[in-house]
């Protein structure tokens, strides 16, 4: 924490070096480039409830890990206001499991289809109705907190609009520290951070990988009524968790690995 | 998008200048050693100048390769990248260009100052900075690829240095090449051709060839 002071006062752009003004400058010019051209709406975020015909599956999907099998022929269907939480022990492939559902990793066997359609050759329009939230957060230590919530909302395709942002984080707890670098806050407050990324990019599946790891109690509460919401507007989770979850809205499926 | 991760990557190239200055004072640093160690024989400074240059150049740029994505790869922004509806060959094309706006044009801007010590003419030094301006590029895209192939790999470093040598290496023969023959009174057309041909063929292929190797490597 000794170090913070320094590091704060080390970012200012006055300071007399000329690789700093020059870096500054290209900063400048790919800045006014972001917001004179470029900040028209990339992508069409069509509301939820247009989509309620959306649907996910996977058919007897295989999970390799070097020579184990974590998973043989798990098979499951989700469709709009529906959750799925997948159960297992430590090392049973959830993460695995989440991970092929968004694409990033192959199933040995099996596939996996939105809307019908296998993912991979759906990428585009499947990352468009997806959030992935990971164990790591995707939040870089260098960058504000409203910084890196624009620059991932802005990834997913979304167009990050600031107050939409600031209310994300208003919802997620986080009025007054928009604008504090995410190295000083705490594992609790990262997580809420990439949790706001769910309110700001406004898709309809939620892959959430232990979500709740690091929340306090409150924060576990909100999440559930952030869970809810999104289940009554016809949105979909799929969610791994240790903790037991409490949701009233939507049907709540059991998926249990190994 | 392409221009929203330039941007982020200049912004956290300015809020951790310690990593990019490292990369330019080495570059200074081997640039200076030579005429210093091989003493003040002004022909030979003059023959080795471009040579010199260049590799230095190749090498400072090797050195920055690898926080080219494992930074991204272990905060998990990587995965938030590959899970874009993004175009990934475009993002990449975007890092790509941040890495060469931060790593090699403060090399082209800082060769013709450090040239003076080599005693190259000045026509001599404005062919240094054009053909380093048009291959820092082709190194910073080739090496993207090497990058990605070697991602989250214990001792990545030297593979990436063993992946990406060989395809640095025309791009060291024609830019050095380039300085020698201007000098020789050839003119250096030629070889900025073939330097221009090489930017554009790294341009069109690097980019899509990255996000393939980063796929691979995030499985």
């Amino acid at each position: 924490m000794s170090r913070l002071p320094r590091e704060t006062q080390n970012h200012s752009p006055a300071e007399p070096d000329c690789f700093v003004h020059f870096v500054h400058i290209a900063y400048l010019l790919s800045s006014m480039a972001v917001n004179s051209v470029f900040d028209i709406p990339l992508g069409y975020n069509a509301p939820f409830s247009a989509l309620s015909n959306d649907m996910l599956q996977g058919n007897r999907l295989t999970c390799l890990r070097g020579d184990r099998r974590l998973f043989k022929d798990v098979s499951f269907s989700l469709e709009a206001g529906q959750l799925i939480q997948v159960h297992g022990p430590n090392g049973s492939g959830k993460t695995s499991l989440l991970r092929m559902l968004c694409g990033l990793a192959v199933p040995a066997q099996g596939e996996i289809l939105w809307q019908g359609e296998n993912i991979k050759t759906i990428r585009e329009t499947y990352y468009r109705a997806m959030t992935y939230l990971g164990h790591l957060g995707g939040i870089k230590d260098d960058l504000t907190v409203m910084e890196n919530l624009s620059v991932s909302t802005a990834l997913a395709g979304a167009v990050p609009d600031q107050q939409k942002a600031a209310e994300a984080l208003r919802v997620m707890g986080l009025t007054g520290r928009e604008w504090l670098p995410a190295r000083v806050l705490s594992q609790g407050q990262r997580r809420r951070v990439a949790l706001a990324r769910l309110l700001t990019c406004e898709t309809t599946l939620w892959i959430l990988d232990e979500p709740l790891a690091a929340l306090d109690v409150a924060a576990v509460r909100l999440m559930q009524d952030l869970l809810e919401q999104h289940l009554g507007r016809g949105g979909m989770v799929v969610i791994t968790t240790h903790q037991d979850i409490d949701i009233t809205t939507g049907t709540v499926h059991r998926l249990q690995l190994a | 998008m392409f221009f929203r991760i330039i941007q982020r990557d200049l912004l956290l190239a300015m809020r951790r200048r310690s990593d990019v200055l490292t990369t330019l004072f080495f570059f200074v640093i081997v640039v200076s050693l030579f005429p210093l160690g091989v003493g003040p024989e002004m022909k030979m400074l003059r023959l080795m100048a471009p040579g010199v240059v260049w590799v230095a150049a190749l090498l400072a740029s090797m050195l920055s390769l690898g926080r080219l994505f494992s930074g991204d790869y272990q905060d998990g922004t990587l995965e938030q990248m590959l899970l874009s509806p993004q175009s990934l060959p475009s993002l990449v094309l975007g890092k790509a260009l941040a890495h060469w706006l931060v790593t090699g044009l403060p090399l082209v801007l800082m060769a013709p100052v450090l040239g003076l010590q080599y005693d190259l003419p000045a026509d001599a030094l404005v062919v240094l900075a054009l053909s380093l301006l048009l291959g820092t590029p082709v190194l910073s895209l080739i090496g993207a690829i090497g990058a990605a192939l070697t991602l989250g790999l214990r001792g990545g470093g030297v593979l990436v240095s063993l992946l990406v040598l060989p395809l640095y290496i025309p791009v060291l023969i024609f830019g050095a090449g380039a300085v020698e023959a201007n000098t020789a009174g050839l003119g250096a057309g030629a070889h900025m051709s073939v330097l221009g041909a090489f930017l554009l063929v790294s341009i069109t292929l690097a980019p899509w060839a990255t996000s393939v190797s980063l796929r691979v490597s995030m499985e």
